[in-house]
């Protein structure tokens, strides 16, 4: 049984991923801890980060044009753009019009800056498919993007990067229909971050069974239910990637085989870009996938929430994927920076003015 | 009816913590006046050129500054701006003014208080000699301008870094002598491929200083001026304007505002870059000098650096540019149109520290910007 | 407060500045960017009407700014190029890439970066720089 069957889905997507790298070794180093036992414990080698004049907003650009170029339709096409970040770059103002002026969208759209930590992004497909399925807009960009902020020295730093995914969602020449979803949200602050904070606190161990593995299950298990479909019928899984072991875990107790979700886990080489993170493994997974075959992705938000989708690529997706860059291009596009860059780069460094 | 210059003035060049603009500017004029045996009360105009004292200091309407200071309200003053050009686009306009007929005995002074807010400051205010919207918004500075006007005359001309390096070497070795220079020390081409860079391929030892400082020239009738002892005369003057940025130009490795003004003013002047015995040239940068030599038309197209190589620029050699050490030893921004003057005027009188022999005819030549405006123009003595 | 924390300032140039979008003469046919509202050679017969540019050109020079003004200071050292647009105009442009990857003769494509930025508390200036085309 299909949720959306009147062809809602994606038309065009694609991904932004900054070019400098540094490694789990480098942290390592300056924190004095042991890179082996960092690797095992979070399945990670190195992660991404945005040059200086980089942000959520200039990500979501870069991702939105390559989303632009494969769909094949003319910015004014679209009639909403959203941002989902946990962080835009101000607090008041959005980052959604300026996404949508730099492409080219607009005046007369829906634009709005969306938040729920790692969720945004997908739930902002969730708000297109509504429009579109409604008929209020023809195509509707959603976009989910993040310059992750780590404290220094905390255990996070190692994971959270930087980088972003965008998918125009409609019902013409659709790529990849998305046939169903799922959500499933409750009050569960395993990680968040109050006004005026730089960085967010977590609730280390708290962060894993009550958070990340009861909200995406709960979803997954949700949205087979509402489908009639069971884990058999998917070729391909997608799931946030905080890391490089609880998405593998989460496979694993759900039973799904290690080749169903091996392509999709870019977290290793380019971390965790948060509201980009499950996205940007879904362009992974949308660059490879054959037609006919079905995708699930189960995204995750701190707070905490996780969305589930069925997608199920059709040939067209043959016809579109060449005309951007790939997440490969962009996994394999890499500088390395050691820590003072780093720091710089991430301006954790006092005094610095400009 | 020609034009003379009677009295010149200035300070010293450099970093003067304890003088303000309405000091230094007092002082240059104090200067002049005195050099002319003359009162505040002969004088009957005044024109100013500075740059940017808005954005430096916080003060505008400086021509009534000025006029205020020095005593002389209630006669005429005058502001001019043109970035680097306003002392000389100043000195125009006073000869103007005298050759009008409304005018007889006229001041016109240069000055630039640089140092108050800082380098970062410093490079930040001279900027808006460039494009604001289109140079300034994307931290082009003057040094990156004139960096890619060398990096486009080298890859063209086949000029080589240690032939461009020749300029400040000899414009530093002509500043030795000079008491107003900001620096008065040799270096060697060594030096220069030792400092630090500041915007590829240009070095430290490239570029002209931070200057505060100020001059001064009273310009007067033939009828007052063939009184006194030396009097100096303009024989020609010539302006022109090109785009204000640099990516609207033609082309990068020429500045047409110069070669334009230079034609008015030797045609004016009714003389040729041959007949020139001594000139002082907008050294901004080291490539500007080497431009400079081509446009005033002293050296054909991409031959500039030969007359660095022969010493024809040099002291001694058959026409010396620079001989106060040019902008590379201080650029006071509005005074520098008036020191270029001043130092042709000594060099007519025979007054100049690196005197050249016989010197007749002299030209003085300075830029605005990166090359919107040029000032070009010839003094003779009898 | 000074004309670097001004928002209309900044605002109005946002088309050119973000899409690269400059100004043709509709007598000559002449195309600029930065745009011009008038053409310099039809003068009072050169209105202009907007002109979106491809983003896409050559490097004709760079040089590389270890000097910077306020609010790029620790941008340094950045690469500043004389890029000619495919369509014509000569423009002058930051280039993300390294300084010694650059040379003359190299193709660039723009991307949409952070220019510069009013301090922590004022706004941020968005707009083009320019990247090799690998």
């Amino acid at each position: 049984m299909i949720d959306m069957p009147d062809g809602v889905g994606i038309v065009g997507y694609g991904c932004y991923i900054p070019r400098f790298r540094i490694k789990v070794e480098e942290i390592a180093r300056v924190w004095g801890q042991n890179p082996v036992d960092v690797k095992a414990s979070l399945g990670i080698e190195e992660k991404s980060v945005p040059d200086r004049d980089e942000d959520t907003v200039t990500i979501s650009v870069e991702a939105s044009k390559n989303a632009l170029a494969r769909a094949g339709i003319s910015p004014q096409s679209l009639g909403a753009v959203y941002v989902g970040s946990e962080s835009h770059p101000y607090v008041v103002k959005p980052s959604a019009t300026i996404v949508a002026e730099a492409i080219g969208a607009g005046p007369a759209i829906s634009a709005l800056d969306t938040e729920f930590a790692c969720r945004a992004g997908s739930s902002n497909i969730v708000l297109c498919m509504g429009l579109v399925k409604a008929g209020y807009i023809d195509y509707g960009l959603a976009i989910g993007a993040d310059t992750a902020q780590s404290r220094p020295g905390d255990a996070l730093e190692f994971t959270a990067a930087a980088g972003g995914a965008a998918f125009i969602i409609g019902r013409k020449d659709v790529a990849a229909h998305i046939e169903g979803h799922f959500s499933y949200v409750t009050d569960t602050t395993d990680f968040w971050r109050r006004h005026g904070e730089d960085f967010p606190r977590h609730g280390a161990r708290f962060t894993g069974k009550p958070a990340y593995f009861t909200h995406v299950r709960e979803a997954v298990t949700g949205l087979l239910q509402k489908l009639s479909l069971t884990l058999d019928d998917f070729d391909r899984v997608v799931f946030h990637m905080p890391n490089g072991k609880f998405p593998l875990a989460m496979a694993k107790e759900l039973e799904i085989p290690l080749e169903k979700i091996k392509d999709s886990l870019v977290v290793c080489k380019v971390g965790n870009s948060y509201s980009g993170s499950s996205l940007v493994g879904l362009c992974k997974t949308l660059d490879i996938a054959k037609a006919g075959e079905r995708i699930l992705l189960a995204s995750y938000g701190s707070g905490a929430g996780s969305d589930a989708f069925a997608i199920k690529v059709n040939g067209r997706l043959d016809e579109i994927r060449n005309k951007a860059p790939k997440t490969d291009d962009y996994i394999n596009r890499k500088e390395y920076i050691d820590y003072g860059t780093y720091a710089k780069h991430m301006n954790t460094l006092k005094g610095v003015t400009a | 009816m020609r034009v003379g210059i009677i009295g010149i003035g200035q300070t010293k060049m450099g970093e003067h913590w304890s003088k303000s603009l309405r000091d230094l500017s007092t002082e240059a004029g104090a200067m002049a006046l005195k050099s002319a045996g003359m009162t505040a009360s002969d004088i009957d105009g005044l024109f100013i050129g500075n740059m940017s004292a808005g954005r430096f200091v916080g003060q505008e309407h400086l021509a009534a500054l000025a006029a205020d200071h020095a005593g002389m309200t209630p006669i005429p003053a005058t502001r001019c701006e043109a970035a680097c050009a306003s002392g000389s686009l100043a000195f125009r306009k006073a000869y103007f003014a005298i050759l009008s007929g409304h005018h007889k005995i006229v001041m016109v002074g240069g000055s630039e208080k640089m140092t108050d807010i800082g380098a970062t400051g410093s490079v930040g205010t001279l900027m808006g000699a460039g494009d604001q919207e289109w140079e300034s918004s994307i931290g082009l500075t003057f040094p990156g301008l004139y960096a890619l006007m060398a990096q486009a005359y080298m890859e063209r001309y086949g000029l080589q870094r240690d032939e461009l390096s020749l300029v400040p070497v000899k414009n530093h070795a002509h500043g030795v002598k000079n008491p107003y220079a900001q620096f008065r020390f040799p270096i060697s081409v060594q030096d220069v491929a030792a400092s630090p860079l500041v915007a590829d391929p240009l070095r430290l030892l490239d570029c002209s200083p931070i200057t505060d400082g100020a001059a001064a020239i009273i310009l007067a009738t033939e009828d007052v001026a063939k009184h006194f002892e030396k009097p100096v005369w303009v024989a020609g003057s010539g302006q022109a304007s090109d785009t204000l940025a640099l990516h609207d130009r033609e082309e990068l490795c020429r500045l047409r505002a110069s070669e334009k003004a230079a034609q008015m003013a030797y045609i004016q002047a009714g003389v040729g870059p041959e007949n020139i015995d001594v000139a002082e040239v907008h050294d901004c940068f080291s490539i500007a000098e080497i431009i400079a030599y081509e446009d005033l038309g002293f050296a054909k197209r991409g031959k500039g650096k030969q007359m660095l190589l022969n010493k024809d620029t040099s002291m001694g050699g058959s026409m010396p540019v620079n001989t106060d050490g040019g902008l590379k030893v201080g650029h006071p921004v509005g005074a520098t149109g008036i020191k270029q003057l001043i130092e042709i005027t000594r060099q007519l009188r025979g007054e100049a520290p690196n005197q050249v022999k016989d010197a007749k005819i002299g030209l003085a030549h300075n830029v605005g910007g990166s090359g919107a405006t040029a000032l070009v123009h010839i003094l003779r003595r009898d | 407060m000074t004309y670097r924390s001004s928002v209309p300032l900044y605002w109005r140039l946002q088309k050119a500045k973000y899409t690269l979008v400059g100004t043709q003469c509709i007598t000559c046919r002449s195309l600029y960017f930065p745009p011009r509202s008038v053409c310099p050679s039809c003068r009072s017969k050169g209105f202009t009407k907007q002109h979106k540019f491809t983003p896409s050109g050559t490097i004709t020079t760079h040089t590389v700014i270890r000097t910077p003004p306020e609010g790029f200071e620790s941008l340094a050292p950045y690469v500043i190029a004389m890029i000619k647009l495919d369509e014509g105009p000569l423009i002058s442009g930051l280039v993300v890439d390294t300084p010694e990857k650059i040379a003359t003769g190299k193709k660039v494509t723009a991307v949409f970066r952070k220019i510069s930025e009013d301090g922590k508390d004022g706004i941020i200036h968005y707009g083009l720089k320019w990247k090799l085309v690998e």
